[in-house]
């Protein structure tokens, strides 16, 4: 009995910590991005701005939710829940703290890629069923991009599995005591931090959205929460992947003298500062200059970094 | 590559700077001397209104916004029986004070009128005249203009000689 109310505490912690961090870091993003481009930011609601996100989110579920008359409705409906979803389910495998995560599963790997890769449905689904063109031109460009971003997502990844001989997240972690993987492997770090960029389709890599050219690409009808939950899928997403990137390349929840979840939250927060640094400072790339980047330099460089590392550990070990 | 690495480096120094925002309503923005904000009409030394409604500013002005009708009291005066102006149009460019012959119409620096009502930005005469000469406390137009009303006649206003009898060989 006892196990089950842990586990579902556990499940509940997990889901409500999550968007929290999610619907925070809007005021973070705004934040940030005004501090760098020598603003206040939101700073009227609340100390420091803090009730803005609860200002934006009485106003985003007031508002009219509009379904457009040709829009494909079930479709429609569902594609934004699908996007929140995957992402959610992914949180599950996150290894927060030693025993601290939902399910320690032996592919919590395979399961975050696949959950990422699903993920990619919620859009593709969301700029289809809007019946608009800019919708299905975002849509295209984003079911384009995510999928070549996947490909070396997971071969960068495989030096980690190498290093560390599992799947499984926590034991991956372990197997950092001595040496993060940040250093044996920072090609793979680098390769990953930018397909996990492209993966939460954020800018320099936002060309699914690229509201300068597709008014806001795969979300353009729509409206209300469901438009909310877009960018709810979005910020969560990036903490998912700052998460990841802790988990694989620094360490997760080791460090000296402070509890492991601080530790965890501290080197996900700075990563997730460091996407939205990103935001604030590189220009969208073209798509052929997305397309050709991915498959011509980051696909080889992957691929290398695998073997090298897979060589040296046969060498060695 | 290095560029952007640059660039980032670039825009993480800018988390120390102070921010350029001046926090509006506790904070005002330093306004130029010669800032253009709400429009006035003004009145003339003697306290009459200086406007004559020539409608010269509703013809300059770029986007419609004055609206008058003209009208003459019993003295000979031209004054607008209703001087109106949409606030709500207005871009405060000051082509109308530029264009205005007896200095009535004025921009003040003002620029604080907001209202929750857009029909409330329609001011009308009342609301424009002010009680004094504005920017040019002696101008007076019927003391220097050569124009006939009761009380001055042709030849009495500063600055002008009698006027000539055209009918007369007397030097």
């Amino acid at each position: 009995m006892s196990e089950v109310l842990r586990h579902l505490i556990l499940v509940f912690g997990v889901l409500i910590g999550a968007l929290t961090i999610a619907a925070g870091l809007i005021w973070l993003d705004r934040g940030l991005l005004a501090a760098w481009q020598d603003r206040y930011g939101p700073n009227r609601v609340g100390p420091f701005g803090l009730i803005q996100v609860l200002a934006d989110m009485v106003k985003i579920f007031t508002k009219q939710d509009w379904i457009p008359p040709f829009a494909d409705r079930p479709v429609f409906v569902i594609a934004p829940a699908l996007l929140v979803v995957t992402v959610l389910m992914s949180f599950a495998v996150v290894p927060f703290a030693p025993g601290i995560v939902v399910s320690d599963l032996n592919v919590g790997l395979l399961f975050f890629l696949a959950m990422t890769a699903l993920g990619v449905y919620g859009i593709a689904l969301g700029g289809w069923s809007s019946n608009n063109k800019y919708s299905l031109l975002g849509a295209i460009r984003a079911i384009a991009q995510m999928l070549s971003y996947e490909v070396f997502m997971g071969l960068s990844l495989m030096g980690v599995v190498i290093l560390a001989g599992s799947f499984n997240l926590s034991k991956i972690v372990e197997a950092q005591k001595n040496l993060w993987f940040c250093i044996p492997q920072f090609p793979g770090l680098v390769i990953f931090v930018i397909a996990g960029i492209a993966e939460t389709h954020r800018l320099p890599f936002d060309l699914p959205e690229a509201e300068s050219e597709l008014i806001a690409g795969f979300h353009s009808e729509y409206s209300g929460m469901k438009f909310g939950l877009f960018f709810v899928g979005e910020y969560l997403s990036i903490t998912l992947i700052s998460a990841m990137i802790v988990v694989f390349f620094f360490g997760g929840w080791l460090g000296p003298v402070l509890p492991p979840i601080l530790w965890f939250v501290i080197k996900t927060f700075v990563f997730i500062c460091g996407f939205i640094l990103l935001r604030a400072s590189l220009p969208r790339p073209r798509y052929d200059q997305l397309m050709s980047f991915a498959w011509k330099i980051l696909l080889p460089l992957a691929l290398l970094n695998l073997m090298v590392t897979g060589g040296i550990v046969l060498a060695v070990g | 590559m290095l560029s952007h690495l640059r660039t980032i480096w670039q825009i993480l120094r800018h988390s120390f700077r102070r921010p350029e925002t001046i926090q509006y309503p506790e904070q005002k923005p330093y306004l130029a001397p010669r800032f253009r904000g709400r429009i006035i009409l003004s009145r003339d030394p003697d306290g009459e209104e200086r406007c004559v409604a020539c409608y010269l500013c509703a013809a300059a002005c770029p986007v419609d916004c004055i609206a008058l009708q003209a009208t003459e009291d019993e003295h000979g005066r031209r004054y607008p029986a209703f001087f109106r102006i949409n606030f709500s149009r207005c871009i405060l460019c000051g082509f109308c004070e530029e264009a205005c012959p007896t200095l009535a119409i004025q921009l003040t620096p003002d620029y604080e009128m907001c209202e929750y009502d857009r029909q409330n930005l329609v001011y009308e005469k009342e609301d424009l005249l002010i009680s004094g000469p504005g920017k040019y406390p002696d101008y007076n137009f019927y003391r220097v203009a050569g124009l006939a009303i009761a009380g001055k006649d042709k030849g009495e206003a500063e600055n002008e000689s009698e006027p000539v009898d055209t009918h007369t060989l007397l030097p």
